[in-house]
């Protein structure tokens, strides 16, 4: 048994396994102290608020309570361009100009000869050709967003801007508005602003902090998997057991069960269950309990089959012979052969019952959704609130990543103690 | 004296276990087999003569590992062959290898005539159909084999059959050496007196040029080979003719083995057996002198200390022993 | 085995009847499926006696152990213990049975449970034998003793486990453990098949020493013709479930009369009298 255990230890498979499912745990842990709050807390007005940090535009540039420090960047002119001179701005520009290129016959200003991906060129182009008099044939309205986007162009390098806040006047006790200039070279120290929230995977569709729920999410599908892992490998144990040791009438009529419940996919019976529940009644435990009612079989069939060839081995006949009583011979003379297959069996019922858990609530069927977040439920939330077409990755790719690493972790190590346990695995 | 069909020289092989531990499983065997012999090699589970029939074969995989060695046959020495050409070049031609659960290496879903057919073609791509079923035919015919068989599936045969099956299938190309690793001890008794027959004609005929038998069970080996070598601890420890090791052992393990056999003839009851106390020295590890020494009532000091080489004695035979021909007898003479 | 020992066993006043069956039968299966393992078979069995019986796998030797070990049901037939029809209906009367006929089987590797370690094999029996109020030091001296029986040193058993032991000496342990437990019946199911001759002898001789000492009935199962002959009394021929001949082991052996033990004791490699095509080729290559 020793030996056993050193070799799982030794086993590449199983530890790596073993520590991914550690660091995962070690991040359900410890997130939530430095980040408390309820994960189902909705922080946002907006939707699908992408990952990155936040920090309050008032509070930015409230000058009474921050440093203002100046300087002077190589290549900020470049950046702001970059960053404000936009892909729509862009074509924008260039569909005007082709536009003033064919009524005016001004050459080098045809399709071909503007490069969208040029900034600089564009820019060029623009301030020399531009004029908002023209109309080119456009209607007003249309004319009119050549000069909004003239005035962003210009706005990209406007030195001077305006800034409008408010302070709290104790002697005449009302707000009083103050205006102050804003010039490009102003930096403040990111650490002066009092509000900022950082939003590793940003937002959901409700507005809440997907990381938050991510790992609240973890937590309560390791939850779910441990529990259904649990009751399935405790129905799946007991059965098998005694239909294996006990044999004839008890092992037909429990194998009557099993064959009936292998034939009906589980799947469809644990929609159906979940169905006749009702939504409000589907806590996150008793969706793991229907999952682990379900999917006992494989582990029924498996410790029943091992029972069977084990009844017969001599030292169970031996056992008897040494007038021990039944319910002794199976647990000190069968169940410890069995207690490897079954800590595999149960790796692998953890690693289900979180995969159908997510299989449920994809289709609706999960837990309610007023109470705690699943794996399962994000991914509903994201598929129906249509994440993947607002291009809100966030939502659902982190989800799907977890999921496949948990199983993926569990999988390696039911491998690595398959390759311990049963030694015509061993490589080399 | 016939040709030399096979020459081991100091062949040593190793295992390699998961612990990256090594077995030294078979350790400096060497011996000579001519045309028209077989010998049998006789030793305890664990002593490393089914290793040593691996080994033989020149085909390694692991763990198996080749560490020196010659192992020439006919002339042509195929111990640094890759295991791709050994395939191809020795293995059904040269060398045929019968393990103990040969009989359940047949694919049921295909009937015998497939078998032969792809151990020719292997060999012969171009061989047609007819000439293929032709030299089956003559063969099971020579071999008192029914010819139905080649077109049955495996499943229709009885374990005996099987076997027999098997070994024809094998030696369908003539090799010039065939290996059995104890072919008939899954068999009842009298399915094992055909094989053996089998194997026996095979011989006769010159269809197999010599042979090497493994087995545990001596009295068996005694009715198959011409030649015995014991085996301990993975060296050779003895060898010679059958009549003289079964009925005069001259090493002390040979002497315990042979003193173990155990026969339903007249006579036999009244002897007494007797047992070699101890356990084989573990071969990852194996001692510096004599092997056997721990075990060995005859041991001197000096057996523990150093080993001793193969050497010839008397009347073509081979010993490793310390003490000399004369000196063992009358250990042995004083003894009773 | 001396004539002495035969003539004790075979002597009148010392026979008395400890095992025997009337009409046992074992069918395994329904209805076309049925396969008869043991048919119709009748036997007695004397104090003090050692019994071969010899059959080839799947001839219902090992069925028949199993039944009259009560491990298996018994399809027809009666089998009688001690002179009384057997009765292990109950649990607490098949305990009382086991007290009295025990077993060794085949493979030792799979005789024991490798979790426990072999203390507790000998401890079991001591228990079973009635000594589970007995005081510890008592207990080891009673473990100590059986393993003297077999030759083992029981400070080196203590505390290990059965894999760490030589297939030879667990088989030895299993002796011992016989020892502890006194049976009247010994079923000894091939129990040198897995072992290396060089330690057959040893196993052999304990066995005797259990009948010789103790007086034990000692039922040996062997598919090999000549252990039969070297260790038994009496020898039974069994064939597809029937005992087919059997009588004293000299008897059985030198003149058969059976034709299936005369065409197995024809097929059995020997080294007198080799088989006929094997003399024949080595009169022919044997060097002068």
């Amino acid at each position: 048994m020793k030996n056993h255990i050193r070799q799982v230890l030794r086993s590449g498979k199983f530890m790596t396994g073993f520590i991914i499912i550690m660091l995962i745990l070690l991040l359900v842990a410890v997130y939530p102290l430095l980040n408390p709050g309820n994960p189902l807390e909705m922080i946002g007005y907006n939707s699908f608020v992408k990952p990155g940090v936040y920090f309050s535009l008032y509070d930015s540039l409230d000058m009474e309570s921050r440093h203002v420090y100046r300087f002077r960047l190589e290549g900020a002119d470049e950046l702001r361009i970059y960053n404000k001179f936009g892909t729509e701005d862009r074509i924008a520009v260039k569909e005007w100009l082709v536009r003033y290129g064919e009524r005016e016959g001004v050459p080098g200003l045809t399709e071909e000869e503007i490069d969208v991906d040029d900034r600089y060129q564009l820019l060029d182009l623009w301030w020399e050709h531009y004029d908002p008099t023209l109309r080119l044939g456009m209607t007003i309205a249309a004319s009119r967003v050549y000069q909004r986007l003239d005035a962003r162009v210009a706005g990209i390098f406007n030195l001077e801007d305006y800034n409008v806040y408010t302070i709290w006047n104790e002697e005449l006790e009302e707000y009083e508005v103050h205006q102050t200039t804003v010039v490009n070279d102003d930096y403040v120290n990111v650490n002066d602003i009092a509000n900022r929230i950082w939003l590793p995977l940003g937002t959901e569709n409700f507005g809440r902090d997907v990381m938050k729920q991510l790992v609240h999410a973890i937590r309560t599908s390791l939850m779910i998997g441990l529990v259904a892992g649990t009751i399935a490998t405790a129905i799946g144990l007991l059965l098998g057991l005694v239909a294996g040791y006990v044999g004839g009438i008890v092992d037909d009529i429990i194998m009557f069960f099993t064959n009936l419940f292998t034939v009906i996919p589980g799947i469809v019976l644990l929609i159906l269950i979940s169905y006749s529940i009702g939504q409000e009644q589907r806590g996150a435990m008793t969706v793991a309990v229907v999952i682990g009612l379900t999917s006992w079989i494989w582990t029924a069939r498996s410790v029943r089959s091992q029972v069977m060839s084990l009844r017969s081995r001599d030292h169970v006949n031996l056992s008897k012979l040494s007038g021990h009583s039944m319910p002794r011979i199976v647990v000190r003379d069968i169940l410890p052969y069995v207690a490897s297959y079954v800590v595999m069996a149960f790796v692998l019922q953890v690693s289900s019952g979180i995969l159908a858990e997510a299989g449920l609530s994809m289709l609706g069927l999960g837990p309610k959704t007023t109470d705690v977040p699943t794996l399962g439920l994000m991914m509903n939330w994201a598929m129906r609130y249509t994440a993947h077409l607002m291009g809100a990755w966030w939502a659902y790719y982190p989800v799907v990543g977890v999921i496949a690493l948990i199983s993926f972790s569990l999988n390696l190590m039911n491998t690595g103690l398959d390759q311990v346990f049963n030694p015509q695995l061993r490589e080399g | 004296m016939g040709n030399i069909m096979l020459e081991v020289n100091g062949l040593t092989t190793k295992y390699v276990t998961r612990f990256k531990e090594n077995v030294y499983a078979v350790s400096d065997v060497s011996f000579t087999l001519e045309e028209g012999r077989s010998v049998g090699i006789a030793g305890e589970s664990g002593c490393g003569k089914s290793t040593l029939a691996l080994s033989l074969m020149g085909y390694y995989f692991a763990p198996l590992h080749y560490i020196k060695g010659d192992i020439i046959i006919d002339g042509k020495n195929i111990s640094g062959m890759k295991p791709d050409d050994v395939r191809k070049n020795v293995l059904g031609t040269e060398i045929a290898y019968i393990p103990q659960a040969a009989m359940n290496a047949l694919n049921p879903t295909r009937k015998v005539i497939k078998f032969i057919e792809d151990v020719i073609r292997a060999h012969d791509p171009k061989a047609t159909k007819k000439d293929i079923f032709d030299l089956a035919r003559q063969r099971f015919e020579v071999l008192n084999l029914p010819v139905e068989t080649l077109y049955k599936y495996s499943v229709e045969l009885s374990g005996g059959m099987k076997q027999r099956t098997v070994i024809a299938v094998s030696t369908i190309l003539s090799p010039k050496v065939l290996i059995a690793d104890e072919p008939s001890s899954a068999l009842d008794v009298t399915s094992q007196k055909m094989v053996i027959k089998m194997i026996r004609d095979l011989m006769d005929l010159g269809l197999i040029k010599s042979m090497i038998f493994i087995t545990h069970e001596l009295p068996l080996l005694y009715n198959v080979t011409d030649d015995i070598m014991v085996m301990y601890a993975a060296q050779l420890v003895e060898s010679g003719t059958a009549d003289q090791m079964i009925f005069d052992p001259l090493h002390p393990y040979s002497k315990g083995l042979m003193g173990s056999i155990l026969v339903p003839e007249d006579g036999t009851r009244d002897v007494k057996l007797v047992a070699i106390p101890g356990t084989p020295p573990n071969l990852k590890k194996p001692p510096e002198g004599c092997r056997f020494a721990e075990r060995c009532v005859y041991a001197t000091p000096k057996c523990k200390v150093s080993g001793v080489a193969y050497h010839d004695f008397d009347n073509n035979r081979k010993c490793r022993c310390h003490m000399s021909e004369n000196e063992l007898r009358e250990a042995y003479a004083n003894e009773q | 085995m001396s004539s002495d020992n035969i003539e004790k066993a075979y002597s009148k006043e010392n026979r008395e009847l400890c095992l025997s069956g009337k009409g046992v039968t074992k069918v395994f299966g329904f209805g076309n499926r049925k396969t008869l393992a043991v048919d119709n078979v009748d036997f007695e069995f004397y104090t003090g006696d050692l019994i071969s019986i010899v059959g080839e796998s799947g001839s219902g030797k090992t069925t028949l152990i199993k039944m009259l070990l009560g491990l298996t049901s018994v399809t027809d037939g009666k089998i009688f213990f001690m002179g009384k029809e057997r009765d292990i209906r109950t649990r607490q009367k098949k305990k009382e049975y086991w007290k009295g006929i025990q077993a060794i089987f085949q493979d030792p590797f799979s005789s024991y449970n490798i979790f426990n370690k072999i203390d507790s094999v000998l401890l079991d029996c001591i228990h079973m034998r009635g000594g589970r109020r007995l005081k510890k030091k008592e207990k080891i001296e009673m473990m100590r003793e059986a393993c003297s029986f077999v030759n083992l040193k029981f400070d080196e058993m203590t505390n290990k486990y059965p894999f760490e032991l030589s297939g030879g000496q667990m088989q030895r342990l299993m002796i011992a453990r016989i020892f502890l437990l006194r049976p009247k019946i010994l079923l000894a199911d091939e129990p040198t098949s897995m072992i290396d001759a060089c330690s057959r002898a040893t196993i052999l001789d304990m066995l005797l020493k259990l009948r010789d000492e103790i007086g034990m009935m000692i039922i040996f199962i062997t598919h090999d013709m000549g252990l039969a002959y070297y260790v038994s009394d009496t020898v039974y021929i069994m064939e597809k479930g029937k005992f087919v001949e059997y009588g004293s082991a000299d008897e059985v052996v030198l003149n058969p009369k059976a034709e299936y033990t005369k065409q197995l004791l024809n097929d059995v490699p020997k080294i007198h009298d080799p088989w006929e095509f094997s003399r024949n080729r080595r009169e022919v290559t044997a060097p002068d």
